[in-house]
């Protein structure tokens, strides 16, 4: 069956809504990074899907996928780092605790 | 004439105090007193050799077929404001320059001398010789300045030496004021001066006194019929540059500063408050005289302030305690008769009869004797005042034994300012009076009436100090004539009162246009009834005061306001407090302080509040909370999204 | 590029910071002679300028600018660093070495952080002389914001009662003043060549060109005027005056009023006046209100003040209103009274701060009530005062008088109604001045001694005496000899009333 771009754009759309509306709303720290990936993962399947169905001759979009993933990984790993240097600072994740810095 | 004599009588001076002021300190004061005496003396030499030149030599450029010309020795361009009218400093001869020269440098070297001994021991005694040389420099420069604005110029140098002079006791809190209230009552004058020369030179463009002198309709005719409020331009500046005058005159109403001057040293009294400076009034009028006598209004100006100035402080003399106030004002009546005499020598034919000539010679014949007698009545005041320490009559009486030299002078002075023959005075004041007369009998009789005041007030002070009863304090304090210093000014001087009325052709040499005027005594119209007054003046004084008794406090209590009154001066001070003080320190001035910090300031300020206080406002926006960030930032982009789709419907 | 003499007034003061970053903080002797050498030099080569300059112009030299050069600096925009001087130049110059070198005797003991002071005073300095030689008006407002931020630490760290909020409020005024002034220059800039052309920054080229629209030109005139007024201290954007002299420190001070608030007038009149002439025409009588309200409010409001130094800010104020209004006379005889204005008004109040400093180094009180007598005790610096004194209040002999003069009577030239109120209005201010000055000298120097502990203090050290008799030399310098001045600058209004005319038209 022929399945139009419809089909993978709209999870998409709602998989970077669910991820907005994660990062904002989230007190903690591990689900706004987890939001965050939602994010950059539903960005992902948009080069794929533009780059699959409007440009099938290159491969710039899976490229960039690939970049971006690999990018991703590395950027959790710090925030994961810095999450747990927090916790062990503080003793929470709690976004609204961490104002030491603020004015 | 050679340029050198001239450039030497203002470079001794200036040279003088440039190196008493910068260098005495490091100086004894014997060595100060001697320098700068020998600098005046040397000054003197040099100016008498210039007027005898001028007046005797018969030189073309000052004399051409009996008529005295205007002679410019030389003009240096000083500053150029545009291409025609450029300030230039100059030396310029005529008959009053030359006069003046000589009135000035004579009394200049004898206040030299008696300061010697007045001031000795005093502190900052080089710093006194140094202003001393400041001020002859500077009304020498006035006299022989070659234009207004270099008139101008020295005016406020003297204005400046007098200022310094009058606070030399710096220490003394009545000094100082008195040092501002010099200063700032004359400044104000010359703000009436300036302005009027601004005017004159805009119409005319030119300073120059002899361009402006040789052709006065053209003058006139400069201003092209301008006129403001009802007077033409030309009347504006000429009363304008006239109120310079009355400042540094004394006139009323700008006179409150003379007597408050008396707390200078009283040598500086006699050089600046009585013979010299406060002439320069009068000697500015003589200047632009012809240019005056084509403006009737400023001349009947003149003529008014004059006669009401003298009867007033004529007035006011006979009221006051302090000797050197006595003398103050009655250097301000005697300058306020010159100023009249001016004021009436108009450059028109009265019955077929050219006056105008009468009435100005007799002025500066005026200038010149009073600057001998009143010098000689200041500087005997103080000797007066060096032997008692004091500047009241009260603790003064019956000094005629103790200080001989000092009556004897003291009295040819007394003599010759009330007018009685053979002294300098009356030839003078017989001569002014012939030109008021001349004018209008009302201003003769008016002047007469004050010469009888002058006479009165002036053997009042006499009788107090010399006769009246012997102060008990002298028995522990014996007072004795001054030391040969003081006395040999004293001498000379009461020499010069006898003889330069009768001995001194004085219309030969001193006339408005060069032409010699044959001074002519009218004895009966106006010398014999003068002198009678004057007698039965000295008389009244004589009867009232020559020994203690209680008439004058009859006469006192007779109508005690009007004697409170005198002797307040008719309270101008008072009423220029309340303006000064009152009205304009303490309404203007603070107000427009207050409104400053208040008003101007304080709304700048409210900019910096109102930003600081926006910011305040808006800084929870910018807390660093990275979710609310996100949340306004996509609020954004749905807002722009949004417009953008109804902008593209 | 260094073969052009002007150049090397900015050199010097970039040598002579880098001479200072060398030194080391605790070594006094060598931060002095670093300073003393390097501003002696300067002094050397602004007196050689001018002697140089009188030559050419003797040799019959008439261009407008002598000593020109021009290097590209940013193509895109076609900003130039281009220098050269004409008479004025070359005065402003020698004022502002004269002053730099005067200051450097005045804060001989700063105290803290020596070497600190010296290097934002010579950044101050770079910028004042980088102002003056150029003749990009890009460049020169890149030196006028040069000069301004050092002043904001000068005073907030050396200065001294409410100095940080004095200093905030300075620089924010004069920030906002620059805001103005670049919206001007921009537009200048947009409008400086005819239809097509590309544009420039050039003084002499957009003069030429006088290609701006009059529509135009009123709006840039007032923004201009404004920008530099308010560091002209132009009624009523003065007050940052009274408080930023108060807290600054002696030299900054001297600096401040004697060649910083000169940038305003010599801007008012190089940009505002000579580069939109026809609004200057149409416009000028807006601001002969304002100076002249300056004048007499500033003399007015000094008359009752009690700290010396906010004395010295209003009759600042009043001394810097004649100088725009000055200029605003529109004529060449108010003009060059203008710049002997702010050559007289740079020197004396340089002399004023300078002495006050010391005497509040001395007394550790600025407050008149609480002195008295010191002539007694400090001859020197009494004598001085005295002086600094007359020729504030125009005594002829003292460079007051001359630039007073010839003021007055350029400004009477205008014979209208209008112009004559203001000018005999601005007269009055001889008098005022005259009652704040005496009011001080009796308060201060004169009367007997206020306060017994003041017996003790001392005159005026070498230091002390070396730089105020530098400033009373060129004081009386040009009180006495003014002509020359008059001489160096006559060939200087030409294009400039030339331009005037030709817009008044």
């Amino acid at each position: 069956m022929d399945l139009s771009m419809l089909w993978y754009l709209v999870p998409s759309v709602v998989m970077l809504a669910c991820g907005i509306y994660g990062f904002v709303t989230r007190k903690n720290l591990i689900a706004i990074l987890i939001s965050l990936e939602l994010m950059l993962n539903s960005a992902d399947l948009n080069f794929i899907v533009f780059n699959r169905f409007l440009f099938p001759g290159s491969m710039d979009g899976m490229v960039f996928t690939l970049f971006a993933i690999a990018i991703a990984a590395a950027e959790t790993a710090i925030a994961i780092a810095l999450i747990i240097n927090i916790y062990r600072a503080i003793g929470n994740t709690d976004i609204t605790e961490i104002n030491k810095m603020k004015f | 004439m050679d340029i050198t004599l001239p450039i030497l009588i203002l470079a001794i001076p200036i040279t003088m105090f440039l190196v008493l002021g910068i260098g005495g300190v490091k100086m004894s004061k014997k060595m100060a007193g001697i320098l700068g005496i020998i600098g005046m003396g040397t000054t003197a030499t040099i100016a008498y050799t210039v007027a005898i030149t001028y007046f005797f030599s018969g030189d073309a450029n000052f004399i051409i077929d009996g008529v005295r010309q205007q002679y410019q020795v030389f003009d240096f361009t000083w500053l150029s404001f545009t291409d025609t009218l450029v300030v230039k400093l100059g030396f310029l001869l005529d008959p009053i320059s030359a006069m003046m020269l000589v009135v000035i440098t004579t009394i200049s070297f004898m206040v030299h001398l008696y300061s010697w001994g007045y001031m000795e021991g005093e502190q900052g005694f080089q710093r006194y010789y140094a202003f001393l040389s400041l001020f002859s420099f500077s009304m020498l420069g006035l006299v022989v300045a070659t234009n207004i604005f270099q008139m101008y110029i020295f005016w406020e140098l003297v204005g400046v030496s007098s200022y310094l002079l009058i606070g030399f006791y710096y220490k003394l809190p009545s000094a100082v004021s008195a040092s501002k209230k010099a200063f700032i009552v004359t400044r104000f004058a010359d703000l009436g001066f300036l302005i009027g020369i601004l005017l004159l030179s805009f119409y005319t463009d030119t300073f120059n006194f002899m361009d402006l002198t040789s052709n006065p309709e053209r003058v006139l005719a400069s201003t092209g019929g301008a006129s403001f409020m009802g007077a033409s331009v030309l009347t504006w500046a000429m009363v304008l540059i006239f109120t310079g005058g009355m400042g540094k005159s004394a006139m009323m109403p700008l006179h409150i500063w003379l007597p408050d001057a008396m707390e200078g040293p009283t040598p500086v009294s006699a050089l600046i408050h009585a013979a010299t400076m406060v002439v320069a009034g009068v000697y500015l009028v003589a200047r632009m005289f012809p240019v005056y006598c084509v403006v009737d209004a400023a001349m009947t100006f003149i003529c008014c302030v004059g006669a009401i100035t003298a009867f007033y402080a004529a007035v006011v003399a006979c009221a006051q305690i302090d000797i050197k106030r006595i003398l103050a004002f009655s250097t301000i009546s005697q300058i306020a008769f010159m100023m009249v005499s001016l004021g009436v020598a108009y450059d028109k034919p009265i019955e077929g009869v050219h006056y105008s000539g009468l009435g100005y010679m007799a002025g500066m014949f005026h200038l010149f004797t009073h600057a001998m007698f009143k010098a000689l009545l200041f500087l005997g005041a103080g000797a007066l005042i060096h032997a008692v320490h004091s500047n009241n009559y009260t603790a003064m009486g019956g000094l005629r034994k103790y200080m001989p030299i000092t009556h004897w002078t003291f009295l040819i002075g007394c003599l010759a300012i009330a007018g009685i023959w053979p002294f300098a005075g009356f030839f003078s004041k017989d001569e002014m009076l012939a030109a008021m007369f001349a004018r209008h009998w009302f201003w003769g009789a008016w002047m007469t009436m004050v010469a009888g005041l002058t006479a009165f007030y002036m053997f009042r002070m006499y009788f107090l100090v010399f006769w009246w009863e012997e102060n008990p304090h002298y028995k522990e304090h014996k007072p004795h004539d001054a030391p040969w210093q003081m006395s040999v000014p004293l001498l000379f001087l009461a020499a010069v009162s006898c003889v330069c009325g009768w001995a001194l052709p004085f219309g030969e040499l001193v006339t408005w246009n060069g032409e010699p005027y044959h001074i002519h005594i009218e004895w009966v119209k106006v010398a014999i009834p003068s002198i009678l007054t004057a007698c039965v003046a000295i008389a009244l004084a004589y009867v009232m005061y020559h020994k203690k008794n209680d008439l004058p406090t009859k006469v006192k209590n007779f109508w005690p306001t009007l004697w409170t009154a005198a002797n307040r001066r008719f309270y101008w001070d008072e009423i220029y407090m309340f303006i000064t003080h009152k009205i304009i320190f303490n309404i203007i001035c603070k107000s427009i302080a207050w409104f400053d910090r208040h008003v101007i300031d304080a709304t700048m300020d409210g900019f910096a509040k109102i930003t600081q206080k926006a910011s305040y406002a808006i800084r929870g926006m910018q807390a660093g909370t990275i979710q609310a960030y996100v949340a306004w930032y996509l609020a954004g982009a749905v807002a722009l999204a949004a417009i953008t789709w109804i902008c593209l419907i | 590029m260094f073969g052009n003499i002007l150049i090397w007034f900015v050199v010097i003061p970039v040598i002579m910071m880098a001479g200072l970053g060398l030194c080391r903080n605790s070594s006094m002797n060598a931060i002095r002679s670093v300073m003393v050498v390097c501003s002696t030099i300067l002094l050397g080569l602004s007196v050689w300028l001018c002697i140089d300059f009188l030559r050419l112009r003797e040799m019959g030299v008439t261009d407008e600018m002598l000593y020109t050069g021009s290097w590209m600096w940013y193509a895109p925009l076609n900003i130039h660093l281009a220098v050269g001087v004409d008479g004025i130049s070359v005065l402003m110059l020698m004022l502002s070495s004269v002053i730099v070198f005067a200051g450097t005797f005045a804060s001989w003991k700063i105290n803290p952080l020596p070497k600190n002071f010296f290097l934002w005073f010579a950044l101050l300095s770079t910028g004042v002389f980088g102002f003056f030689i150029s003749i990009d008006i890009f460049t020169m407002f890149m030196f006028y914001e040069v000069a301004l931020i050092p002043m904001y630490l000068l005073i907030g760290v050396w200065g001294t009662g409410r100095k940080e909020y004095s200093a905030m409020k300075l620089t924010l005024m004069l920030m906002g003043g620059s805001a103005f002034l670049m919206l001007g220059l921009l537009g200048i800039y947009w409008h400086s060549a005819p239809e097509g052309g590309q544009p420039t920054w050039n003084i002499l080229e957009i003069a030429h060109n006088a290609s701006i629209a009059p529509e135009w030109q009123n709006l840039l005139f007032c923004c201009t005027f404004v920008g530099f007024g308010v560091l002209g201290a132009m009624f009523p954007f003065h007050t940052w005056s009274p408080d930023g002299h108060a807290c600054a420190p002696t030299a900054v001070s001297m600096l401040h009023a004697g060649v910083l608030m000169k940038l305003g007038g010599y801007g008012c009149f190089r940009i505002a006046i000579y580069l939109l002439p026809q609004a200057a025409n149409e416009l000028a009588w807006i601001f002969i209100v304002l100076t002249g309200i300056s004048i007499v409010y500033g003399a007015f409001s000094a008359c009752v003040q009690t700290d010396l130094k906010y004395i010295n800010a209003y009759s600042s104020v009043s001394h810097c209103g004649m100088v725009l209004f000055a200029i605003l006379m529109l004529n060449t005889t108010a003009m060059t009274g203008a710049i002997l204005q702010m050559l007289s008004h740079g020197l004396m109040t340089a002399l004023f701060f300078a002495l006050i400093g010391m005497i509040y180094g001395r007394t550790h009180t600025r407050d008149i009530r609480q002195m008295g007598g010191l002539m007694k005790i400090m001859p020197y610096l009494g004598v001085c005062y005295m002086i600094a004194g007359f020729a504030s209040l125009g005594l002829p002999g003292l460079s007051g008088f001359v630039a007073e003069m010839t003021i007055f009577f350029g400004s009477f030239q205008n014979a209208d109604l209008f112009h004559r109120v203001f000018v005999i209005a601005a007269t009055c201010s001889i008098v005022i001045t005259a009652v704040y000055i005496l009011r001080v000298v009796g308060k201060l120097l004169l009367g007997p001694v206020q306060d017994e502990h003041h017996l003790a203090l001392t005159d005026a050290t070498w230091f002390e005496r070396l730089s105020t008799v530098t400033l009373i030399l060129c004081i009386a310098g040009i009180g006495c000899f003014p002509n020359w001045i008059n001489e160096t600058i006559q060939h200087s209004f030409a294009p400039i009333m030339a331009a005037i005319q030709s817009a008044a038209l």
